[in-house]
């Protein structure tokens, strides 16, 4: 209660006059409109309506997101079900040791980064070659046609995908052997070996998504200010040269956000479609760190170690997605979110 | 600009190098889908034994006999419209309101509720825990269970929000001149506003609701319960592991090939006939989505 910089409240006495002046007027504060307390309640009354709408939104986050993140200590813990989340016993960090020293869980990381990278040389450039390409052709209609057929399979189920791409690849009747067969080269069970999991894999991504991929490239490419290519064409550029010295430069900030967004979802292979593709006899390349988790806990019960891989999944994902974003905001002054 | 007449000789050489390799993906693209088809109307014999390319061979629907006289393709069939039409509706029912309180700037605590929802985008807790949670919940084998708890992502909420945010203030404040209050004021005035915005989330929200496979394998046990893309999945797997159906069916005119395929188109269709709506909104709402906060 001292304002120790004028040094006032040396004098006991003067120190207790300047207490009850201020109490005081702290009371009096407290009775006009102005006050915080006041002023909270004004507007709550005014605006409660907004925070009726917000709750729902609110509470669903907590009880479906935010709930499973406290549940995440069973990673630390000797979970059982009948014990439940709170009361079973620590354990430390004897799951993460486990982990690091089961060979098929190091299997998975190393596979879901190979697959990603696989995805990120292949799958990346795939839909700006695509948008660069759509925004050379000339007749509108045959435009919109391919773009409307490629744009398709992105909203297709990763079931069905999978049923085709299991039809497809059948090693008696499948397209891609029947094909096989016209060079006259023998059947193969593309889907049981190995060493054919990672490009059917990566090739049905880039089928499925880069068509929908290309939609970013070509609003980036719409942007681009029209003034540019008409010097040129006065220049005597042709559209090769064009696409080269204006195009590509000027959509380079879109590509170097998409191109950070991916390389932070390197952990986020779509597992889905990998359950849907792998078997045991492909385990070796295609198991990935999501896959793994829903074997060890949803399959065979083991929740307290699979809680644990995908919390090293999820910091690890964090760590990237976290220095993506502050890349971005380096690279081109608008960050992702 | 990009005048045919103007283009120098290289310059048309190379449109039509593009046009064609952007129509050699094109058909890449939508070969498989015939191919599916084609096998779905042929006869299992010549399925098997690699004759169909690209139209039925011994043409027979008798694999759509096959799969549309199991009820168990019926009822997941209803499911998947009962998940898709009801996890849309939830699923608007609490992004629109929150959206909007979240876009008004006198909202107490705005930026902690923004980064409260934005930080799930970065982080989660993951498959077992989210599956813990909703034993705990008693949501195991529930339709609503499936419902509610995909109802809501924090995506489709901040692209609303944004979308909210463009909305020019003065609307708001001629509204409430009038006297209307903030549900009158979203209901009357920001629903109509962003009617497009609105649509592409219904959209994205009824494509992942048709297509969401991998919890309702996991959360659903009953048969009666699961939806179309679950019954697809338990048939894929149950045709081609079975040796027996191989070869019971052999004298049949269908296989496992065939049928696969011909349930294949029955759950693509759907899909196809609103794809064009789909294709009026989706490319706004991807835009939409690019830039968050």
């Amino acid at each position: 209660m001292v304002d120790r910089n004028t040094g006032i409240g040396g004098n006991p006495v003067e120190e207790v006059v300047i207490e009850a002046g201020e109490a005081l007027r702290d009371r009096a504060k407290s009775y006009t409109p102005d006050t915080n307390w006041a002023r909270m309640v004004d507007h709550f009354k005014r605006e409660w309506q907004l925070y009726v709408m917000l709750a729902p939104t609110i509470i669903w986050f907590i009880v479906f997101l935010y709930k499973p993140m406290y549940g995440l200590q069973i990673a630390f813990k000797d979970y059982s079900i009948f014990r439940g989340v709170a009361n079973s016993p620590w354990v430390g960090l004897e799951h993460f040791q486990v982990l690091f020293s089961n060979e098929q869980f190091i299997r998975a990381v190393w596979n879901t980064i190979k697959i990603s990278a696989l995805n990120l040389l292949f799958g990346f450039p795939a839909p700006i070659i695509l948008a660069l390409m759509f925004n050379e052709i000339l007749h509108a209609t045959y435009k919109k046609t391919a773009q409307t057929i490629v744009y398709l399979p992105h909203f297709i189920s990763s079931v069905i995908i999978a049923g085709i791409v299991i039809t497809a690849f059948a090693p008696t009747g499948g397209i891609v052997n029947i094909i096989l067969g016209w060079f006259g080269m023998d059947s193969i069970y593309f889907l049981t070996r190995p060493e054919w999991f990672r490009p059917i894999f990566v090739g049905t991504g880039i089928w499925q998504e880069a068509g929908f991929g290309s939609i970013v490239f070509l609003a980036a490419i719409a942007g681009v200010n029209p003034s540019l290519y008409e010097s040129a064409v006065v220049d005597g550029a042709n559209r090769w040269q064009m696409m080269w010295k204006i195009t590509i430069p000027s959509i380079l900030p879109t590509i170097l956000i998409m191109l950070i967004i991916r390389i932070g979802n390197i952990m986020e292979v779509s597992f889905e479609l990998v359950i849907l593709l792998y078997q045991p006899a492909t385990y070796e390349t295609a198991d990935v760190v999501n896959t793994w988790i829903y074997r060890q806990g949803l399959q065979s019960g083991q929740y307290d170690l699979a809680a644990a891989a995908g919390l090293f999944n999820a910091l690890v994902a964090f760590v990237l997605v976290m220095t993506a974003n502050s890349l971005s905001r380096r690279f081109s002054q608008t960050s992702l979110w | 600009m990009m005048n045919w007449n103007l283009y120098s000789r290289g310059d048309k050489f190379f449109a039509i190098v593009v046009s064609v390799l952007v129509g050699m993906f094109t058909v890449a693209t939508l070969y498989p889908f015939i191919y599916i088809a084609a096998v779905s109307f042929s006869s299992g014999f010549a399925a098997q034994a690699g004759k169909v390319v690209l139209t039925p061979i011994d043409a027979t629907v008798e694999a759509y006999g096959f799969i549309l006289q199991d009820p168990q393709f019926w009822i997941s069939y209803r499911n998947t419209f009962i998940y898709t039409v009801g996890g849309t509706i939830m699923s608007l029912a609490f992004i629109i309101p929150g959206a909007y309180a979240l876009s008004r700037r006198q909202l107490k605590g705005r930026r902690f509720f923004n980064l409260f929802i934005a930080f799930t985008m970065w982080f989660n807790a993951g498959l077992i825990p989210f599956f813990l949670n909703m034993r705990d919940l008693g949501l195991l084998d529930s339709m609503f269970g499936i419902i509610l708890a995909f109802a809501v992502n924090a995506f489709n909420i901040i692209l609303l929000r944004n979308f909210f945010e463009s909305i020019p203030q003065s609307f708001e404040e001629a509204a409430r001149m009038d006297g209307a209050n903030d549900f009158q004021v979203l209901w009357k005035v920001f629903i109509p506003l962003s009617k497009p915005a609105i649509a592409t989330i219904t959209l994205f929200c009824i494509v992942s609701r048709w297509n969401g496979f991998f919890w309702a394998m996991v959360l659903l046990q009953s048969e009666d319960k699961i939806p179309l893309q679950v019954f697809l999945r338990h048939t894929i797997a149950k045709l081609s592991d079975d040796d027996e159906f191989a070869i019971t069916q052999l004298a049949a005119s269908y296989s496992a090939e065939t049928v696969t395929a011909a349930i294949i188109v029955c759950s693509i269709i759907p899909v196809l006939l609103v794809y064009p709506w789909i294709q009026k909104y989706f490319e706004k709402g991807i835009l939409l989505g690019g830039v968050k906060e």
